[in-house]
């Protein structure tokens, strides 16, 4: 779950990480009677990003300005995300611009910080044209980030004196957050010397999904769309795509094949939707009512291999839901004969083979398109 | 020869007692694993399907000779289940339970890291050497033994293949399911590294999916140090990037963890990548 900076910068304000004083607004005419010192920068508090490049990020010298820029921007929609809060902050001359983030390498199993003195720009981009500038390292998880390990990293990327000392004390307490809040990233892009201080100007934080249970206080970002989130509530998991053949499958990445597949043979998924192990009869249908709510789908593929899952309850599932479109079903595995035998029973061919399934789910779905 | 387990593993099942619990050690039993013990706390004393149940693993290992653990407690209990057998050296420690905070995973793998032990999972279907021994949740009737050894981060899909293999004659010696989270104990490198040395695999089947660079880094250990073939299969070409495609790990970031890039890697490494799952049982058949 992704936090606004606003709220990313209220988390690092418990863990005592100095951040740039702001003020956030929902209304343009809120920008009047600020107790903050002319020029402004507001920002679009947006989940997604890319922002500044949108026109999310303005300046502004005079409270007409602000006014202008804070009707402007609330007004946008940034990546189809409609902007509904403003951060509005003293535009601060900024010094030396560094980078730090904590973040889960999958590979090293472990979290890493990576740092450097190139900040304020895309990190990505410094790590493809100058990755010497980069400095990286892990974190034991029992041991922790102790001061020692970020005065190593403050001085690998140039660091000395009270900026040094800064930026241990900003370091350890980011790390200290990571864990006590459960980010699998937490970033500060810049970290910008301002009044001869190290301060946060931005902040993006990254909550792990499977933690928020821990973490009542925090907020609640959803970033679901309609039918997202009436599959999370059915406990199934559904992603939204753009073509028009909608796709179920059991399993993550059966379902995963299923799209390449169906795009191997010239198909659209429209989105697709995971039941799981040891799906239900209705978690079947539900699954069902749920992928054709989608608009501008017009086919229907249903690849099932029963392990777990059970053929007979799919069979039962799919027969209840009567889907308003085209359907095409592939079931095989646990209880297969009892499945096929209810689908018979109601007018519905079941495939064995995956691949000629999706062949006639493309063929049905193309048809269903130039009716 | 297998990896990892066979036909004297003696299994504890911790979380014996909840629904998934419960059906799974059933399950075990039919395939003829020896599940010798369950834990579940508050519920010591009992039998499940015959197997005692136990307070605490401690309490457990004595009297069973337990050698290996397999956990379906719920996630917000399974850091404290994992790292009790990882303590106990229970090996190998097959987490099944989806959905564990990434934090708590850190510290089972790096906690198994310095005890030596195996860690399969989180989310992961356990593994099954055919005709020995079965940890997890994977169908009974799929496998048959053989040479083939599969590794794979979707556990379905493996379901899928394995049944191809099987209809073609072709069996397996180990199936191992690696789970689909971002963080998990084994991987794709470690396990290749055991079945190289395992005599009963003549060749692996690699399956794996978007997201990470796990399928990179198999690539960059076969070229090294595998000299047996291995097939390869790769799900999510068309997945668009950001969305977490079912599995918390299966999501493509910025321009790390593509399909393509992983498809490139294992080709470059020698590896016959099929275009589509059905394809691979036919790959095998020409290098086995």
């Amino acid at each position: 779950m992704k936090l606004h900076e606003y709220q990313a910068k209220e988390l690092f304000a418990k863990y005592a990480i100095p951040i740039q004083k702001g003020v956030v607004i929902d209304r343009p005419e809120q920008v009047d009677g600020l107790a903050l010192k002319y020029p402004l920068v507001l920002k679009a508090q947006v989940l997604v990003g890319g922002r500044g490049k949108a026109g999310g990020i303005k300046l502004a010298a005079t409270a007409a300005e602000a006014r202008r820029h804070a009707a402007t921007i609330l007004g946008m929609e940034i990546k189809g995300e409609k902007v509904r809060r403003l951060l509005v902050a003293e535009a601060a001359e900024l010094g030396a611009e560094y980078y730090v983030a904590f973040t889960v390498d999958r590979a090293a199993r472990r979290m890493a910080v990576i740092t450097s003195a190139a900040g304020g720009i895309d990190i990505e981009e410094v790590a493809r044209t100058t990755p010497d500038q980069i400095v990286r390292s892990t974190a034991d998880p029992f041991l922790g980030v102790q001061s020692y390990h970020t005065r190593q990293l403050g001085r690998r990327i140039g660091l000395s004196g009270s900026l040094l000392s800064d930026y241990v004390g900003i370091t350890t307490a980011l790390y200290r957050l990571c864990v006590a809040e459960d980010a699998e990233l937490a970033e500060i892009n810049p970290l910008a010397v301002v009044a001869g201080r190290l301060l946060a100007v931005d902040a993006k934080v990254i909550i792990d999904d499977n933690a928020v249970y821990r973490h009542p206080s925090l907020p609640k970002n959803e970033e679901l769309t309609e039918l997202e989130a009436a599959a999370r509530a059915e406990g199934l998991s559904y992603v939204e795509l753009e073509g028009d053949l909608a796709i179920i499958g059991n399993g993550a990445g059966l379902v995963m094949s299923t799209l390449d597949m169906v795009a191997y043979f010239g198909g659209r998924p429209a989105n697709f939707l995971d039941v799981g192990g040891g799906a239900t009869t209705e978690n079947m249908k539900q699954a069902i009512e749920i992928v054709v709510r989608k608009p501008g789908v017009r086919g229907l593929f249903i690849n099932i291999f029963g392990g777990i899952t059970r053929c007979d309850d799919i069979a039962r599932g799919i027969v209840d839901a009567r889907p308003p479109v085209g359907m095409v079903v592939r079931l095989t595995g646990t209880n297969e004969e009892e499945g096929r035998r209810i689908l018979q029973a109601a007018g519905v061919h079941a495939y064995v083979d995956p691949e000629e399934a999706a062949q006639r789910a493309v063929t049905l779905t193309a048809g269903a398109g130039r009716q | 020869m297998s990896i990892l387990i066979n036909k004297d593993t003696r299994v504890l099942v911790q979380g014996i007692t909840g629904y998934q619990g419960e059906f799974h050690t059933a399950r075990m039993l039919e395939f003829g694993t020896q599940v010798v013990a369950g834990v579940t706390p508050g519920k010591g004393g009992i039998r499940v399907h015959g197997v005692p149940v136990f307070e605490t693993v401690a309490e457990a290992i004595p009297p069973t000779s337990a050698t290996a653990a397999c956990i379906f407690v719920p996630a917000r209990f399974a850091k404290d289940a994992a790292l009790e057998a990882i303590e106990a050296e229970l090996d190998p420690v097959v987490v099944i339970t989806e959905g564990l905070p990434v934090h708590d995973v850190l510290q089972i793998v790096e906690f198994a890291r310095r005890q030596n032990v195996h860690l399969i999972g989180p989310n992961c279907p356990g593994l099954t050497v055919p005709g020995q021994c079965k940890i997890g949740i994977m169908p009974n009737h799929l496998f048959m033994p053989g040479p083939v050894g599969v590794i794979s981060r979707s556990g379905t899909l493996t379901y899928e293949i394995v049944a191809a293999l099987t209809r073609q004659g072709i069996g397996q010696s180990t199936a191992l399911g690696l789970g689909g989270d971002p963080v998990v104990g084994i991987s794709f490198t470690d396990a290749l590294r055991m079945f190289q040395n395992d005599p009963q695999t003549a060749a692996m089947i690699l399956i794996g999916e978007i997201g990470g660079s796990a399928e990179e880094e198999a690539a960059r250990f076969i070229s090294a140090h595998v000299t047996k073939p291995v097939v390869g299969y790769i799900a999510g070409r068309t997945a668009p990037p950001g969305k977490r495609m079912g599995h918390a790990g299966a999501v493509i970031s910025g321009t790390e963890g593509t399909a393509g890039s992983k498809i490139e890697a294992l080709q470059a490494a020698g590896v016959k990548v099929a275009t589509l799952a059905g394809e691979v049982a036919a790959l095998v058949r020409g290098v086995v």
